[in-house]
């Protein structure tokens, strides 16, 4: 009797489900809308209203993961993005049309990822912008190959992420990353006996690490001690700082993101071990962690495609914007998915595609202009497309003097 | 009585085939009609995938009394086998068919074989040390997957624990097993037919296993196994073999997810304990033991998390509030009474009493 | 071998860590006999706390460390009542999914509340680190303070159930629930009485993580949780000395697995470690052994 009802219970929760999976375009749409809604009342009512429905709006899908132990990443694409789907659509859109936008979480699982495509599929995304996290982003791009969906991640670095033809990255590669770090290490004369910590569980941070290693013999870099963590074991560097400092390294380099980068330092001052830091884009964000003693990172140098202290007019008017909106400073991937929009749209007015075009078309089109346009953004200037996918713009190397990050 | 009893398990095990045949016809039909969303398309196998794992647990924890909490390993350790064996011979073997048939066997027999070797120290305790030994079986299956190095080249195979370098492979060479990247680039081999066809045989064997003579063995170790010892039944052999048996289809479950997905690399999400505990929680919803409640659970706690999307940022938190609130109402002694009291069967008695009386 | 020391001497404070968090689950396991998955969100939640009080509102961090104290005791007291005493008499396996359910609704409160950005914590400690043979061996002030925190905490708990009324009731409702019943102890209180000191060490092991490990977010108590769970179920799962020497013995096999093995594959060091030990001993180092009856 129990199991009876029980049964009964759950295959009711389950039909219900399944009517509910219906119409579930429908419920996605409302946060997208209200967004629009902001943006049209800043615009002062000039721009017109766009119902929603095909051929009247361009759609733009975005993935990241939004929960889980990668959501800052996530939600700092989501809020780029939103911030410039806003000016778009207050300048008037694209060509005149307006863009929405639907941003999915995908919690950095693959799997999610691709249900987080396939909700934006069904709600009629026309071009996507992600994933965030490189493993989600290689499986989905498998997906949007066979779709022939163009897809333009802002922070998908590995390799693979952008294997296939339909596919273009706003961001550094791994390679290219490690490769120019050693460069610059070994043509500046920083340092000759390097430590490198890096995090085994993750593919940005060993990709950057292999490309790194592999070039730091060509630099006349030794490399005295390298030690991983994983996803799993990410609190307690003692050791790792210890081997570094007994190994009598002058440089760290730390090819990770900046929250562990912070418990790093702070496990170095507490060992009262002070080597040069080197650290890679993912180390953008370090002085935006809350609370953070600024002065453990005092001279720190990392790889940057922005820096948000700059005095460029665009920069300016984009951290202006978010510190507003989100009170904080925004981090790399903000900007790499900020500009991302941006170059949507470039791409889309090259390319001439209108609304009611279906995305395959759309993708056609916009799969040559890519490598027609330069694009001057906030990551960079200049900014101009391989049909491999990959782009061709300068690393920045930052360093940070007074608690603030300095281009060099 | 002792036939009509014996009719009552069949039919139940026939309406639970049905309805797995069922719900892929309804599918079908749905998606010839094109009446199903892109979503819910791309669930199917994933659905699959929950299901066997779900069924399979239900084996040990449901059947066989003990708390498995590493069951995602033995999923890990099949579908890293199987995609292995798939990328290195996807050149060679261009069947799809034939080479994913191989693949399935390769995932479930590597499964089986960590499921027996695990098995034979772990059944030894008892109750919450067994959980935390699976929990720890699993965690080292992770951990150690996530620092092999294999590649393949002009020389032969290649393989390291420290990283790609250690390998010192010729430039031809091929990295197969990239460690914490994973494999990538395997064939999409899996499709929805394959997943149910694969749900039936899992069910076939459980329900089979069950029903038999083996199957009464091990429910009389769960229920006292003292007695059981007693009357002569060999426990050691009949956990292992209802251990075993649940790793090989788990790893089975790790085949059709590895040929899902294009990239595959052993995260704490996807092969840590985390997922243990969601398929645990899957056979526990569903009811332990009862395996048609285990596929109608699994199926349900994967839809659930997609169909919140609307709710956004508030999303992983009803789902936290719809599994404890889940739990109380189903499991606790005054949500049963409740559930007794306002129960389908309950209100139409009482209607038939009213009728009565008037 | 200065190496080696230093290793050892970090390897006791992380232990230290793992040990006041290992007391929280096995008293709670002792008496509730449940596993509570979410007792390392309840470390978070106390170290977010402190962060609030201490960096938000500038408090003292001594008043900052009372607060959370107080703010977990209550939390696990309501996460008591309204999660895990309406399915006293359920069985096992459904508190433990309360308990999982339990843990991702702290984790996504606290995701909802803060923002998944990192928080870095201002150490509540500032006793000025010890130098020994000329610097080559630094002990921070945070490993001292931690190590005498779990040492005290340690003691102050087993005299506390060995003499006081409230400690002998826990001692009997973790025998036999139903005789201490019978015999005038209410078990209802007593189990309370347990959910609020675990808690209350929760508080405490979050400060102390926090301080030697000064990164905060919603995720920052799950591994800690787990790590803990291994060492009390290492030392002998409701044993309060077991707990004790369990976490201390994880921490250190962690740190010397990490320097002198390989970093990546620590956790794998430490959970075959605990195999081995539970093959040899089945109820871990100090727990009891089950007599089977018939």
């Amino acid at each position: 009797m129990k199991k009876k009802a029980l049964s009964l219970l759950l295959a009711c929760a389950m039909t219900f489900s399944l009517a509910a999976c219906g119409n579930s375009g429908g419920d996605t749409q409302a946060p997208a809308e209200s967004t629009e809604a902001d943006s049209d009342a800043e615009a002062g009512g000039d721009a017109e209203t766009p119902a929603a429905g095909d051929g009247s709006v361009f759609k733009i899908g975005g993935i990241g993961p939004t929960t889980g132990g990668a959501s800052a990443y996530g939600i700092a694409v989501q809020r780029g993005m939103e911030i410039a789907v806003e000016e778009i659509n207050a300048a008037g859109g694209i060509g005149g049309v307006q863009i929405e936008l639907n941003f999915q979480d995908d919690e950095h699982d693959p799997e999610k990822s691709v249900n987080a495509y396939n909700t934006l599929k069904d709600w009629g995304m026309q071009v996507l912008v992600g994933s965030v996290t490189s493993n989600p982003c290689i499986a989905v791009a498998e997906q949007s190959y066979n779709d022939n969906m163009f897809q333009l991640t802002p922070s998908g670095t590995a390799v693979k992420c952008v294997q296939y033809d339909n596919a273009f990255r706003m961001c550094f590669s791994d390679p290219n990353q490690g490769l120019e770090s050693a460069k610059y290490i070994g043509e500046n004369g920083l340092a000759t006996k390097v430590a490198v910590i890096y995090d085994s569980s993750d593919p940005y941070s060993v990709g950057i690490y292999e490309a790194f290693r592999a070039e730091a013999a060509n630099q006349n870099i030794e490399i005295v001690s390298d030690a991983a963590f994983t996803a799993d074991n990410k609190t307690d560097f003692s050791t790792a700082v210890q081997g570094a400092k007994n190994a009598g390294a002058e440089l760290l380099y730390m090819p990770f993101y900046y929250t562990e980068a912070s418990l790093v330092l702070a496990e170095c001052s507490k060992q009262s071990y002070a080597p040069l830091f080197f650290g890679v884009d993912g180390m953008d964000g370090i002085l935006s962690v809350e609370n953070f003693d600024a002065s453990l990172a005092e001279d720190l140098m990392y790889m940057a495609p922005f820096v948000a202290n700059s005095d460029d007019e665009m920069v300016k008017s984009f951290v202006g914007k978010y510190q507003e909106k989100y009170g904080e400073i925004p981090n790399q991937f903000a900007a790499d998915a900020y500009d991302c929009v941006y170059v949507v749209k470039a791409a889309m007015e090259e390319a001439g595609v209108t609304a009611d075009m279906d995305a395959s078309a759309i993708c056609d089109a916009m799969k040559t202009a890519m490598t027609a346009i330069t694009f001057d953004g906030i990551t960079g200037k200049g900014i101009s497309w391989e049909a491999s996918g990959e782009p061709n713009k300068a690393p920045l190397i930052v360093q940070i003097k007074g608690g603030e990050g300095v281009a060099l | 009585m002792k036939v009509k009893a014996l009719n009552k398990n069949t039919k139940n095990n026939l309406i639970t085939y049905g309805m797995v045949i069922l719900a892929y016809v309804v599918m079908e039909i749905l998606m010839k009609a094109g009446m199903v969303s892109s979503l819910l398309q791309g669930l199917l196998v994933p659905l699959c995938t929950y299901v066997i794992l779900a069924v399979s647990l239900n084996l040990v924890v449901g059947i066989s009394g003990e708390l498995s909490l590493g069951h995602a390993g033995f999923m890990c350790v099949g579908a890293f086998a199987s995609a292995f064996f798939s990328n290195y011979t996807k050149e060679a073997l261009t069947v799809s068919g034939l080479r994913f048939f191989l693949a399935i066997l390769i995932g479930a027999a590597a499964a089986a074989l960590f499921g027996f070797l695990i098995g034979i120290p772990v059944l030894r305790l008892r109750g919450d040390y067994l959980a935390i030994v699976t929990l720890a079986f699993g965690e080292i299956i992770k951990n150690v997957i996530n620092v092999i190095f294999l590649g393949h080249d002009s020389k032969g195979f290649h393989i390291s624990f420290k990283d790609a370098f250690s390998m010192n492979m010729e430039p031809d060479g091929e990295v197969l097993i990239n460690g914490p990247q994973g494999i990538t680039g395997t064939p999409h081999d899996s499709s929805f037919l394959i997943g149910i066809i694969l749900i039936l045989i899992t069910l076939f064997i459980v329900i089979n296993m069950v029903n038999s003579r083996t199957g009464r063995a091990i429910m009389a170790i769960r229920d006292n196994r003292i007695a059981a010892e007693s009357v002569g039944i060999h426990i050691t052999k009949y956990k292992l073999l209802a251990f075993t048996v649940s790793a090989s289809l788990a790893g089975v479950a790790g085949v059709l997810y590895a040929h899902n997905l294009s990239t595959l690399a052993a995260q704490p999400k996807n092969f840590g304990y985390n997922m243990s505990i969601m398929i645990l929680v899957f056979v526990v919803l569903g009811g332990i033991g009862n395996i048609r409640g285990s596929i109608i659970a699994a199926v349900v706690l994967t839809l659930l998390p997609e169909l919140l999307r609307g709710l956004n940022d508030y999303r992983m938190l009803m789902y936290a509030i719809v599994l404890i609130a889940t739990m109380i109402f189903t499991s606790s002694p005054g949500g049963q009474a409740f559930r007794e009291r306002y129960s389908l069967k309950a209100l139409l008695g009482q209607k038939k009493q009213k009728k009565e009386a008037e | 071998m200065m190496g080696f020391i230093s290793y050892l001497v970090n390897g006791i404070s992380l232990g230290s860590v793992y040990a006041i968090i290992a007391l929280g689950y096995t008293m709670v396991y002792g008496i509730a006999k449940m596993l509570n998955f979410a007792h390392g969100d309840v470390i978070m939640i106390g170290g977010f706390v402190v962060f609030t009080a201490v960096s938000g509102m500038g408090l003292p961090p001594v008043i900052g460390v009372l607060i959370s104290v107080v703010v977990c005791t209550i939390l696990g007291m309501v996460i008591e009542r309204i999660a895990y005493k309406p399915l006293r008499g359920a069985s096992k396996l459904a508190v433990l999914i309360t308990a999982i359910g339990v843990s991702y609704f702290l984790q996504n409160v606290a995701l909802l509340i803060y923002g998944s950005n990192t928080k870095s914590f201002t150490s509540v400690v500032s006793i000025e680190p010890l130098s020994l043979a000329d610097g080559a061996i630094i002990i921070s002030g945070e490993t001292i303070v931690t190590i005498l925190a779990c040492i005290v905490i340690m003691i102050a708990l087993t005299s506390f159930i060995k003499y006081s009324k409230s400690g002998r009731a826990m001692l009997a409702v973790s025998e036999d629930s139903g005789a201490a019943q019978l015999m005038g102890v209410n078990v209802n209180a007593t189990i309370a009485l347990t959910f609020a000191i675990g808690s209350a060490l929760a508080a405490i092991a979050g400060v102390l993580l926090c301080s030697s490990y000064p990164a905060l977010t919603p995720y920052t108590g799950a591994m800690p949780g787990i790590k803990a769970f291994v060492a009390a179920v290492f030392g002998g799962i409701g044993s309060i000395p077991g707990a004790f020497i369990g976490g201390i013995l994880l921490g250190v096999i962690e740190i010397l697995g990490k320097a002198y093995i390989s970093s990546q594959l620590a956790d794998a060091i430490v959970f075959a470690v605990l195999i081995i030990v539970l093959l040899v001993k089945p109820t871990g180092l100090l727990g009891k052994q089950i007599q089977e009856k018939v």
